[in-house]
């Protein structure tokens, strides 16, 4: 079966750039956010995010913009996704909110529709047993910018079928993508390692040995980084980064990942990165 | 010196630390800023001197430089060119 509408739910950064990558690729997308104002900022995201495509005169963007944001709908409603032929989940990286999300998936979708959890860190098996086809849940992780990053983290949960892994590939390839599959495991590898490096240059700014855009500049000097671990904070967003290493520190009871005490700061001053204009750095 | 060039010095001069940009360096070939900030500074160029960048003006050749900004701007505030007599 070819698959050519994809349900998208949760329309923040990761939600707007699937889509994005899904309508340029020829795919009719569904995304459902349950606030408005947030799909009216997706679709503002989106239409920003082909402008850069076109600015930096990526291969195959020619398409006129606006043929390209026609393939997008957007909609509170996610009953609406009784059409859908694939689902890829990114709504915020809280258990309460996903398993909500995942038993009206299992409702409205048909049977054969693959859920593709773009989870930062939550266990993929979990996500599975809170729906009736654990074989067909798989992990996406994909990464920030979406449209621009050539490989994605696919993960395999426990009851994952190989089929379901196969269709998803099929799905990734048309997107453009590249993919690694990984065994689930809370962070899988690459934010199991990041969350690490953040929260240790966080910890160094709030320990005052260094600036922030100094600990930046030694990774991209002396290692050839393109970001340093604080700009990669900003882009991910403080408060997914905080919720990343919560989910990591109650996986593993370990106190290595527990979170350091300026990033709660931050994220309690509403300082979020870049999505809300301002975090180690100032966007505005 | 024309009169927005430092409206935008200034505002590269936020993004871009430790460097005394010259009018004709390629921020980008020089590896100043990314393809993330090429869309802060399209936003900036049309918000601080009310031009529209339009589909077709959307290459980066046109924000390349402090110069290519000035001369992207004057000619948009110019408006189209006249069409040709009868």
């Amino acid at each position: 079966m070819n698959i050519d509408i994809v349900g998208v739910v949760g329309a923040g950064i990761m939600g707007a750039g699937v889509a994005q990558n899904l309508a340029q690729t020829g795919h009719q997308v569904i995304l459902v956010d349950v606030a408005e104002p947030q799909l009216e900022r997706a679709r503002g995201d989106i239409r920003q995010g082909l402008r850069l495509r076109r600015l930096m005169k990526t291969p195959a963007s020619a398409e006129p913009i606006d043929a390209i944001l026609a393939r997008i709908t957007t909609t509170t409603e996610l009953d609406r996704l009784a059409d859908a032929q694939f689902v890829v989940e990114n709504v915020t990286e809280r258990w309460e909110l996903k398993q909500d999300v995942y038993r009206e998936l299992d409702r409205v979708c048909a049977d054969p529709v693959i859920f593709a959890a773009n989870t930062s860190a939550i266990s993929i098996t979990r996500i599975a047993a809170a729906t009736r086809r654990p074989d067909r849940v798989v992990g996406v992780h994909f990464m920030n910018p979406v449209p621009m990053k050539p490989l994605v983290e696919v993960i395999r949960g426990f009851h994952s079928s190989e089929d379901a892994l196969e269709r998803t590939r099929a799905v990734l390839t048309r997107m453009g993508k590249d993919c690694v599959v990984v065994n689930d495991s809370p962070g899988f590898v690459s934010n199991r390692v990041l969350m690490l490096t953040v929260n240790e240059a966080i910890f160094l700014v709030h320990d005052q040995v260094a600036s922030a855009a100094d600990v930046d500049r030694i990774f991209k000097g002396c290692f050839g980084h393109p970001m340093g671990p604080l700009e990669t904070a900003d882009l991910i967003g403080l408060d997914t980064i905080l919720l990343s290493l919560e989910v990591l520190h109650d996986s593993f009871s370990d106190s290595k990942y527990r979170p350091c005490p300026l990033l709660r700061k931050l994220v309690d001053a509403g300082l979020h990165g870049r999505k809300s204009g301002r975090g180690f750095y100032t966007y505005t | 010196m024309h009169p927005y060039t430092a409206t935008v010095r200034e505002f590269l001069a936020r993004h871009i630390r430790g460097h005394q940009l010259q009018d004709s360096d390629d921020i980008f070939a020089l590896g100043f800023v990314n393809s993330l900030f090429a869309m802060q500074l399209v936003t900036f160029v049309e918000a601080q001197f009310a031009v529209t960048v339009d589909n077709e003006d959307l290459d980066i050749d046109n924000f390349r430089s402090i110069d290519r900004i000035i001369a992207f701007v004057t000619r948009k505030a110019a408006g189209p060119a006249p069409e040709p007599g009868p």
